[in-house]
């Protein structure tokens, strides 16, 4: 991408000899909000520090806004972080944490107190600027580390995890709360998250890692109906994932043909439950398990394919433990997947 | 009989054992008696007026005091940095250092003292209140570095780096965001060590002279050659100081805290 404001160029990061992230290519554009997303281990937090500058790179380079900082210190680049724990200064006020870095700036007076002011009041804490953190709520902390970091003006704003602590009411709020802000500020941000439902709601853009590397990158609704691979597909709640061979499903029970022919180049097909069709088809499977989820139904199949989860309408009559039924895997409505394993 | 009825008892006892000694020192002192006795003969303040008159306690309360203070700052200046490493980075021989660190409080005193004597005074005509300093700054260490570490231990090492982030250099951040969190933790450490050093006696026996004195182990060379209340009398000073100094401590620091 020409466009591109972040950078990161066959970056490889490692902590002594193990390597966590290995040639890593990424480009973000200024505005964006991107997501980094996987599970633990991936790498993604890792690639974060390294954009903050608290990690060094064993190899490659990494560019914001026209220059090289991969060997720029983390307190000159103008790299926000907002920490998964908050990270605020326990013996300092809201209204102290949030001037910390514009004093380190040199600002005073007027100057400083407005724009600390403006910080606390737009995260919606002007009441509470006298307090210390340990007198404020996991959910109102966070904002003030979202104030804190957000009156330096940076130029990227990273984010550890920024929903996970929080219950599912604030949740909501918050992620409410960073649209706003990037809307409000166009400020570029990245955050790092494991829960794909997280990624989904909140980036415009998602990359998702694994063991080090980028799986794959795309739009939301590219990542939930295209997944690439496998993994992907898995990660983004595809629960039937078979690998092709010849055009045929490799399965426990062998090779099993399908009633159309499977994409050209595809390595695997994935099926949501959703995509199952049950009652008929060339298939036959016996219900082990079934749960209600108020619209849909779901079923645990056991079959030649091995076990088979299906979702359907609840209104539809249900199926007994035990008993047999048809279902089918509709190549149409599946998604195919460049890569297996 | 039953726990119940059994703990204030042993308790009580407890109490006796632990504040019995320090009360009878108290009533020795205010003795109008003319011999360190008990029960004391009489009442009056004499002794405790006397303690103030003689010169070679205000000599060796003074040496006490400097070794106290600055042993103690100097093992805070040491060990600060050095329990900031234990706590924050993983280093090769770090179990090693923690022991090592550890040593002077294992090791009995009176094996350092003859070790420094030994090795350092005698070979090289060591000045002896700077053999005295080092070895009153090797005691204290110890507490410093663990106290130290404690609080460090309560410390969330991500605010340094948000610090960082925030335009701080590493040591600005050590100053700015580490320094304000641990200073309970440091003011514990320097009472603690204060209190050890001051109450040092077998490291100081062996590198006292004529002339260089901690306070303690002039009390002990009063005492054999007068046997009069005034050594009571300062015993309860010297106590009623260090009580004082813990309460404060206590009252506002929440010293238990730390210790």
């Amino acid at each position: 991408m020409s466009d591109a404001y972040l950078q990161l160029d066959k970056l490889t990061l490692a902590y002594g000899d193990t390597v966590a992230v290995k040639d890593l290519d990424l480009s973000i554009t200024r505005g964006e909000l991107v997501a980094l997303l996987g599970p633990s281990g991936c790498g993604k937090t890792t690639t974060m520090r390294a954009i903050a500058g608290l990690l060094n790179p064993a190899s490659g380079r990494i560019n914001l806004d026209g220059a090289d900082i991969t060997r720029v210190s983390a307190n000159k680049r103008a790299v926000g972080l907002v920490f998964q724990s908050y990270a605020l200064f326990p013996h300092l006020t809201v209204y102290e944490n949030v001037a910390f870095g514009l004093r380190l700036k040199g600002l005073r007076g007027d100057d400083l107190d407005g724009k600390v002011n403006a910080g606390i009041k737009s995260v919606g804490l002007a009441k509470f600027a006298g307090r210390k953190p340990g007198e404020l709520s996991g959910g109102q902390q966070q904002r003030v580390a979202l104030a804190r970091s957000m009156v330096m003006e940076p130029k990227v704003l990273l984010l550890d995890e920024p929903l996970s602590n929080l219950d599912a009411r604030l949740r909501l709020e918050m992620r409410a709360e960073l649209q706003r802000v990037q809307k409000e500020t166009g400020v570029t941000m990245i955050f790092v998250t494991h829960d794909q439902a997280e990624a989904l709601a909140l980036a415009d853009r998602i990359i998702v890692m694994l063991n080090g590397g980028i799986e794959q990158i795309g739009t939301p609704e590219d990542i939930y109906n295209k997944p690439v691979s496998s993994f992907v597909a898995d990660f983004v709640g595809f629960e039937n994932v078979f690998a092709l061979k010849d055009g045929k499903l490799a399965t426990p029970g062998g090779a099993v043909a399908l009633s159309t022919v499977a994409p050209d180049g595809a390595a695997g097909l994935a099926w949501r439950p959703r995509a199952v069709i049950l009652g008929s088809g060339p298939f036959q499977g016996t219900v082990r398990g079934t749960s209600f989820a108020g619209n849909s139904r779901e079923y645990l199949l056991d079959s030649s394919l091995g076990p088979i989860k299906a979702e359907v309408d609840a209104a539809l009559p249900q199926h007994e433990l035990g008993s047999s039924i048809a279902f089918d895997l509709p190549v149409a409505a599946s998604a195919s997947l460049k890569r297996f394993g | 009989m039953s726990i119940r009825l059994l703990s204030p008892v042993v308790l009580f006892l407890l109490l006796v054992f632990l504040i019995g000694p320090f009360l009878i020192i108290i009533a020795a002192s205010l003795s109008a008696g003319d011999t360190l006795a008990f029960p004391p003969q009489g009442l009056s303040l004499r002794w405790v007026a006397k303690v103030f008159t003689i010169d070679s306690f205000r000599d060796s309360f003074a040496m006490s005091m400097f070794l106290a203070v600055f042993g103690t700052l100097a093992a805070l200046i040491l060990g600060i940095p050095a329990a900031y490493a234990l706590a924050r980075y993983r280093l090769p021989g770090s179990e090693t250092v923690r022991t090592v660190v550890s040593l002077p409080i294992i090791v009995p005193g009176i094996i350092v003292g003859l070790a420094l004597l030994r090795y350092l005074v005698v070979p090289f005509g060591f000045n002896i209140t700077l053999a005295l300093f080092f070895a009153h700054t090797a005691l204290v260490l110890p507490y410093a570095v663990r106290v130290v570490s404690a609080s460090l231990g309560n410390l969330r090492s991500d605010i340094e780096e948000a610090a960082v982030l925030l335009g701080s250099s590493r040591l600005g951040a050590f100053f700015r965001v580490v320094m304000p969190n641990i200073r309970g933790g440091i003011l514990a450490a320097f009472i603690l060590g204060f209190v050890t050093s001051f109450n040092q006696v077998p490291v100081s026996l062996f590198l006292s002279g004529p002339g260089v004195r901690t306070l303690p182990i002039d009390m002990l060379g009063y005492m054999e050659t007068t046997y009069d209340p005034s050594i009571a009398a300062l015993s309860a000073l010297l106590a009623f100081l260090s009580i004082g100094i813990v309460f404060l401590a206590e009252r506002f620091l929440g010293f238990s805290r730390y210790v």
